[in-house]
């Protein structure tokens, strides 16, 4: 085995733009999903404007959000076929549950906003499109929880010689994938919250949304502390990885920091700042597993340079990258520009 | 139901809806940058109240293709594994540039719905032509996936894996331009007179008529050019397929025998016990001349390969006929409003035109399915032509009858919603007297 972090080249390159773009889904698309989750729990004398500041916040680019795991799938499939092919296999349940979700909300937000004429079905999809947001977050979790536990990769060499429970179920339905599960839940509803109290400019629903992050917060500590035990018994490589490794400590210290600061700017109403403590957080977190997962993609046999596809793929969708971004970093800015109407506060 | 009935009808079922955004994906945006062209050129506020109407369409059904498009990305690594790990590194690169067309596309529509009052006149058209460019754009691209299935090149294989690849000849490969052509032309030709159907029955029903005029007219100049052109690029697919797929051209012409000077059949049955077409009309030379331009062309017959690697030969035959008649019924009908066009008389008064325009609405979209029925089963058992069967590719996981259910149930719920959701939007056109929405303003432009 080549040592495991003398090489960095191509392969290794396009692990971390996969990454990178999960980190932007994370964070755009699972805000989206977070404001889908406190659709669901909208309570209080402000539901209806609640309501309408969450829809408003995803309105305009929900597409936009979206392609970014699209852009994690594709380049899965590009540059990391065999990984791929074994996710596509003993992850299907989850990830055929995962698509429903997607589906449904999708869908059901749009018909929300543009197809329906009565209030009656307005209320509809827009229980739909809740109950939905709640559970996409909690299967993306619990398919890198799977993954990571090595799981995933002993099932496909099992294919055919036990019984389908163990193949396609059993490396998903455990605590520590579930365990990431809420996890991910957490982050997704603290960021959706950082963001909404951040962005409105009422007083009344500001102060609603801060008390809904500071619990998203609390709730992320708890489901960090719960996945961080079960990965002693089903993860160890995770958890020798966070917790054992050269850059753990540093790692862990800039969460909890970032953790903390999101805490303390919520509650001193330094918006601005919580919101870019609490992405940073999450990001963090995404980081921390793809590190500790270094270099399998899915572990125990299958590598980066295992799998890796032959270089000409590489180098070419490398220049579509970079020509990609050339093109699309200015209308995403010139989009966001469009709507930014309400960023001085 | 076996477990790879189940995975082929899945797959079949996914992209048959998909394809259905997919079109209106393409053509709508080109039809609604016209309507705002037209607007800015003749200052008419019917063609302003065109372009809003469409965009809003355009909105519900984009959200509707994105999500399909995302289940099928998704899919072929739940249905076929086996053959992303083979076929991954070839054609990862043009899922990868339809990705980036996909991103600008939806980058530049949110800027179009949400711009009407916050861009300049002129910013805001321009949005509105990149997103019909990047439509087009993200359609060429995924046809070069499906067209390097079709006449594999650019891989080098050793025994039953590849061992070296060159993307750029596999996205090049020798069905692209005739695929992609035909599929632009598909998606403007199916909308565009699909749109033009719905306006013409409005017309038929003497609602809004200067709306409903106008927004006819703009449809039929989508719809009919592509139309008229749809059997000429037919037939460069036809020739290509002779060429490259001679099993594929044999099944779709239900041609059993090896012969120069074949017939061409219209209609008919392919009976594979007796090796024969049966109740065909039989155009005698026809076929050679279409294939090859050429009368005495040989035309390879189904005979002339194994049992083993013929393709399900009805569907197919039946498959292919069907779209043959429904594309000529779309031409001719194309042809004649051109000709009303042309002579300079109001379409909007002709009533046996509106009507065959009523007819030939859904033509398009079914001539489409039937289109990539011959294409997807005419390749069968190969998912990669001559170098992977669809056995060999599919997911061993047992019990696909249950995932096939559920999205099955998720498509007809989705289907009927977006029924209803035009539905809706149609009959309030017809409510409101054009300019009258009284729930927007509009006044666009800053
Ligand atoms: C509006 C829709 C439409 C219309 C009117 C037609 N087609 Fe078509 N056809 C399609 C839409 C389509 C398609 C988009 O569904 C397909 C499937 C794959 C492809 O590239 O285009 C197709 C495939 C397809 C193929 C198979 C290509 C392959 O397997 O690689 C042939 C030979 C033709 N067509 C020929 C014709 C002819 C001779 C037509 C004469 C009128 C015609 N088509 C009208
Ligand atoms: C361009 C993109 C497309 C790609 C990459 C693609 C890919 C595939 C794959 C991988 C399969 C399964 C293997 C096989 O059966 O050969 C399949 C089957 C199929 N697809 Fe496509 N497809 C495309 C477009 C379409 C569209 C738009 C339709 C519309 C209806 C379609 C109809 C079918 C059908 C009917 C089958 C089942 C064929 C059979 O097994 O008998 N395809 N396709
Ligand atoms: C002939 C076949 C196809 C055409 C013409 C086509 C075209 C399109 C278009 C125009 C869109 C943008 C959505 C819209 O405008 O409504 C789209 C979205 C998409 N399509 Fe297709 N498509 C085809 C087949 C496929 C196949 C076979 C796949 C899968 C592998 C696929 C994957 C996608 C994906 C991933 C998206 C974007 C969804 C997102 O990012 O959220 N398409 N496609």
């Amino acid at each position: 085995m080549t040592g495991m972090f003398a090489t960095f080249g191509l392969p290794e390159f396009f692990a971390g733009i996969i990454v990178v773009a999960l980190n932007v889904y994370v964070l755009t698309g699972g805000a989206d999903f977070g404001g889908g989750v406190w659709d669901l729990l909208i309570t209080g004398p402000r539901r209806e404007r609640q309501r309408d500041l969450i829809a408003h916040a995803i309105g305009p680019i929900w597409e936009a959000n979206h392609v970014w795991l699209v852009l994690v799938v594709v380049l899965t499939f590009t540059a990391f076929p065999a990984a791929f092919a074994t996710l596509g296999t003993v992850l299907h349940v989850p990830l055929a549950l995962l698509l429903v979700g997607i589906v449904l909300r999708g869908s059901a937000f749009v018909f929300r906003s543009y197809g329906s004429r009565t209030r009656e079905q307005r209320r509809n999809w827009g229980r739909i499109f809740a109950v939905a947001s709640t559970l996409t977050p909690l299967l993306l979790g619990v398919v890198i929880g799977a993954v990571s536990t090595g799981a995933v990769g002993v099932a496909q060499t099992q294919i055919g010689t036990v019984p389908f429970r163990n193949v396609y179920v059993a490396p998903w339905w455990s605590p520590f994938p579930i365990a990431v599960g809420v996890l991910a839940l957490a982050l997704f509803a603290m960021l959706a919250a950082v963001y909404l109290a951040y962005e409105t400019r009422d007083d009344a629903l500001r102060e609603d949304f801060r008390r809904r992050a500071l619990a998203a917060a609390a709730a992320v500590f708890v489901a960090a502390f719960g996945a961080l035990a079960f990965a002693h018994r089903e993860a160890p490589m995770m958890r020798a990885g966070l917790v054992g490794s050269a850059w753990a400590l540093p790692f862990q210290i800039a969460t909890g920091v970032a953790a903390l600061t999101a805490i303390g700017a919520l509650w001193r109403r330094r918006y601005g700042v919580a919101r870019l403590a609490a992405a940073a957080q999450v990001s963090l977190i995404l980081w921390g597993w793809a590190l500790a997962q270094f270099p399998y993609v899915v572990p125990p046999s299958l590598t980066i340079r295992n799998t890796v596809a032959p270089r000409i793929t590489l180098v070419i969708v490398a220049w579509a990258l970079a020509a990609g971004a050339v093109l699309l970093i200015p209308s995403l800015i010139y989009l966001r520009r469009t709507f930014a109407t309400r960023q001085a506060r | 139901m076996t477990d790879l009935l189940a995975a082929r009808s899945q797959m079949a079922m996914s992209l048959g809806f998909h394809i259905v955004f997919a079109e209106i994906g393409v053509a709508m945006p080109l039809m609604m940058v016209l309507a705002e062209w037209r607007w800015l050129r003749t200052g008419e506020r019917e063609y302003l109240e065109l372009a809003r109407r469409w965009a809003k369409g355009v909105a519900i059904l984009f959200a509707v293709g994105a999500a399909s498009g995302t289940v099928l990305s998704f899919e072929l690594g739940l249905l076929w594994p086996r053959f992303m790990k083979f076929a991954g590194p070839i054609v990862g690169v043009p899922f990868s540039l339809e990705g980036f067309a996909f991103f600008t596309e939806a980058i530049f529509l949110g800027i179009y719905l949400y711009g009407w009052d916050r861009l300049s006149r002129r910013a805001h058209l321009l949005a509105g032509i990149a997103v019909a460019v990047s439509g087009a754009a993200s359609a060429v691209f995924v046809l070069m996936v499906n067209a390097w299935m079709n006449t594999p090149t650019g891989v080098t294989m050793a025994g039953e894996t590849i061992v070296a690849v060159d993307p750029v000849a596999g996205m090049l490969s020798p069905a692209a331009f005739p695929q992609a052509l035909h599929m632009v032309l598909a998606a403007y030709a199916s909308t565009g007179l699909a749109v033009a159907g719905v306006h013409a029955w409005m017309l038929r029903r003497r609602a809004a008529r200067g709306f409903h005029r106008r927004a006819l007219i703009v449809a039929l100049w989508v719809g009919a050019p592509a139309a008229l052109l749809q059997p000429l690029s037919g037939d460069i697919s036809a020739r290509l397929v002779a060429d490259t797929q001679p099993v594929k051209l044999a099944a779709l012409e239900g041609q059993f025998a090896t012969e120069r000077g074949a017939p061409l059949r219209i209609g008919g049955w392919p009976d594979a016990q007796r090796a024969t077409t049966r109740f065909a009309l039989e155009i005698p030379r026809g076929l050679s001349l279409l294939a090859y331009h050429e009368w005495n062309a040989e035309v390879k017959g189904l005979t002339a390969f194994p049992r083993s690697d013929w393709p399900p030969l009805a569907p197919v035959h039946v498959s292919f006929q069907l779209m043959v008649a429904l594309g000529t019924a779309m031409a001719l009908v194309s042809l004649w409003a051109a000709w009303v066009g042309w002579r300079k008389r109001e379409i909007a008064e002709q009533p046996w035109l509106l009507r065959a325009l009523v007819v030939v609405a859904p033509f398009g979209f079914i001539a489409t399915e039937l289109g990539w029925m011959v294409t997807e089963i005419g390749r069968q058992p190969w998912v990669v032509q001559g170098l992977l069967r669809t056995s060999d590719a599919v997911t061993p996981m047992p019990g696909l009858i249950v995932p096939f259910i559920v999205f099955t149930l998720l498509y007809l719920v989705l289907g009927a919603v977006v029924v209803a959701s035009i539905a809706a939007m149609v009959r309030d056109t017809a409510d409101e007297p054009a300019g009258g929405d009284a729930r927007e303003p509009l006044e666009a432009g800053a």
